[in-house]
């Protein structure tokens, strides 16, 4: 057990591109809308569900993973709408407010799933495993890292090259010249938010496959998300993508050199990142 | 929540001694948690012992949440150590005593290193970071299954045999609370306290006033952690057992949710809080598993409409007359 091989390395990689895809989205909501969804965990967790709800029922991985993502986006446009819009502009109330939402989420699924183990069923064509360089490797896995990078590439090109980004942009600068310039800004973040919410969902989906779903999993997630952000810097693409990089490589060390203490191996580089940088690797002051 | 840098008004009236409603209520409280397991059957008097416990938390988190400015959601981890340590050292065969001590001791150890690291945030990456901090903390109860049982806990023989009833174990209990709670209501009162709520107005302020504004909240951090510890060792003493559910999330939250129900930068209102908050649990669950949900709801709303805590709407709607 000691030491790592290529085998363990790539495990680490492809775990790092699904905490990419969700912190990307909790990072998308935290840097741009001021917001820190805790229920972001219980977020993934429900898309996990329903996309193995969706993709069990019509036998189509493909429809299970864009239902997890409607279905979560349209959880989002609950949050927002419903509730988050009764402590807006109180930060801390409003992350108080997604915690208890996260708990209620989190016990619903536990009454609708049971407390059992699930696995989005994954579509024949990545099953099995591929070999190059000497060894033997799951396809779908890789899959899941190609995702991690076209999701990073999709979102930088949204944000730095459209008209929704640009305006995402502004408004996170100064939302009040935007609505003065006859935009509706709150229509742009509640997009940002369903955005951000249907990440996690395709991180339920997607991760659901390979990771198990179970009732703890939302706040094992959560964890990690925290991580990634916390080492990244809130509202950093690039930081997100370091930051997944970074706690990806490290839970897959810890667990391969230090099973009982892998939380560990996460906590120590982020304490340090925190010591020098308290905002992250790519956070700026707000 | 948001009071804590826009109203500082809403903790100043215990500055210089307390007002005869709140002597009375105090009076009142103190009374009826005297009196009452006379009154009531053996299984309530486990749940007033509870509750006398869980206050001593809310106020260990009060500290840090009401008096200092930073909302913490590590408590029940820095509380759950105390608890592990006390309950493991006695299944070791070790004295209850030395026992408690050494859990009291690890979790001021834990408080102190969480302070480290978390006094350089403030506000939500504050919040976030301790819950960070507080997860990693039930990842190893949970993992580490050699020294922690994993998943199915601790058990321990912490209660001596002069308090093994419920009727001395709740009397040693509301003494050593009251202690507790009058030691902590003397330091937030102290010029130390004074400081920490000087920090929570205005950071910059108390730095250009040439304090040591670090240090003042690492050794609030620590200080909290001290009282989260010595509850955890009570609840040790309490409940002979622990297990990951001592240190997850859940409890941080209902310990914050307990403060916050009693009203941030109270103190007393722990009390109000807990007894709220435990004996809605205690309610609710003769009807129903779904404990979680009710917990979460009632977190939404009090975040919606009652973000003051109890005591504080009851305040306002008393000043508006």
């Amino acid at each position: 057990m000691s030491g790592l091989n290529a085998f363990q390395l790539l495990n680490g990689l492809t775990f790092a591109a699904l905490l990419f895809i969700v912190a990307s989205g909790f990072t998308l909501i935290f840097g741009l809308l001021r917001i820190v969804n805790l229920a972001h965990g219980a977020l993934y967790l429900l898309g996990g569900y329903l996309g193995y709800a969706a993709a069990s029922a019509t036998g189509s991985f493909l429809v299970g993973v864009l239902a997890a993502m409607a279905g979560v986006a349209v959880c989002g446009l609950i949050l927002d709408r419903g509730l988050l819009r009764f402590v807006r502009g109180y930060e801390l109330r409003q992350v108080l407010l997604t915690l208890g939402v996260a708990f209620v989420l989190n016990d619903m699924t536990l009454v609708i799933f049971g407390g059992d183990t699930y696995t989005v069923p994954t579509p024949d064509f990545l099953k099995g495993a591929v070999r190059f360089w000497g060894l033997f490797y799951p396809k779908y896995r890789l899959f899941v890292l190609a995702l991690g990078v076209v999701v990073f590439i999709a979102l930088w090109v949204l944000l730095n090259k459209t008209r929704l980004g640009a305006l995402i942009r502004a408004g996170v600068d100064d939302p009040e010249i935007i609505a003065a310039m006859g935009i509706n800004i709150r229509k742009v973040f509640l997009l940002t938010f369903m955005l951000g919410a249907a990440l996690a969902g395709l991180g339920g989906a997607v991760g659901g496959a390979f990771l198990t779903l179970y009732p703890s999993a939302d706040s094992e997630i959560l964890v990690f998300s925290l991580a990634v952000v916390i080492i990244g810097g809130r509202g950093s693409l690039v930081g997100a993508a370091v930051g997944a990089l970074i706690v990806g490589m490290l839970n897959t060390i810890g667990q391969v050199m230090f099973p009982e203490f892998a939380y560990f191996v996460i906590f120590g580089p982020m304490a340090a990142i925190l010591a020098f940088r308290p905002l992250g690797l790519f956070g700026k002051a707000a | 929540m948001s009071t804590s840098s826009s109203a500082p008004a809403s903790s100043t009236p215990a500055r210089d001694g307390l007002g005869k409603v709140a002597l009375i209520a105090i009076a009142v409280g103190v009374l009826a948690f005297a009196v009452l397991p006379l009154l009531v059957p053996t299984y309530q008097v486990s749940i007033l012992t509870e509750i006398l416990i869980f206050a001593v938390l809310a106020m260990a988190v009060d500290i840090l949440a009401g008096y200092t400015g930073r909302t913490p959601l590590c408590h029940g981890a820095i509380f759950g150590v105390a608890t592990y340590v006390v309950v493991y050292w006695s299944q070791q065969g070790g004295a209850p005593v030395t026992g408690l001590l050494l859990g009291v001791a690890a979790a001021t150890l834990v408080g102190a290193i969480f302070g480290l690291l978390a006094i350089r945030t403030s506000g939500v990456y504050f919040l976030l970071l301790t819950l960070a901090l507080g997860m990693i903390v039930w990842g190893v109860c949970l993992r580490w299954t050699s020294v922690t049982g994993g998943e199915n806990g601790l058990r321990g023989s912490v209660r001596p045999e002069m308090l093994a009833g419920h009727m001395p174990f709740y009397y040693a209990v509301f003494a050593v609370v009251g202690l507790i709670t009058f030691i902590m209501w003397r330091f937030v009162r102290s010029p130390f306290g004074l400081t920490l709520r000087g920090i929570r107005d205005s950071e910059s302020r108390m730095r250009a006033l040439g304090y040591n504004v670090s240090l003042h909240l690492f050794l609030a951090f620590t200080i909290s952690g001290f009282f989260a510890g010595l509850a955890g060792a009570l609840y040790a003493m309490f409940n002979d057992f622990v297990s990951p559910s001592t240190v997850a999330l859940s409890q941080s939250v209902e310990g914050l949710l307990m403060a916050i129900t009693g009203g941030i930068g109270t103190l007393f209102g722990a009390f109000i809080g807990a007894a709220a908050i435990i004996g809605l649990e205690n309610f609710v669950s003769q009807y129903t598993e779904r404990w979680p949900t009710v917990l979460g709801l009632m977190f939404i709303l009090i975040m919606i409409f009652a973000p003051q805590g109890v005591i504080g709407r009851v305040r306002d709607l008393v000043r508006r007359r």
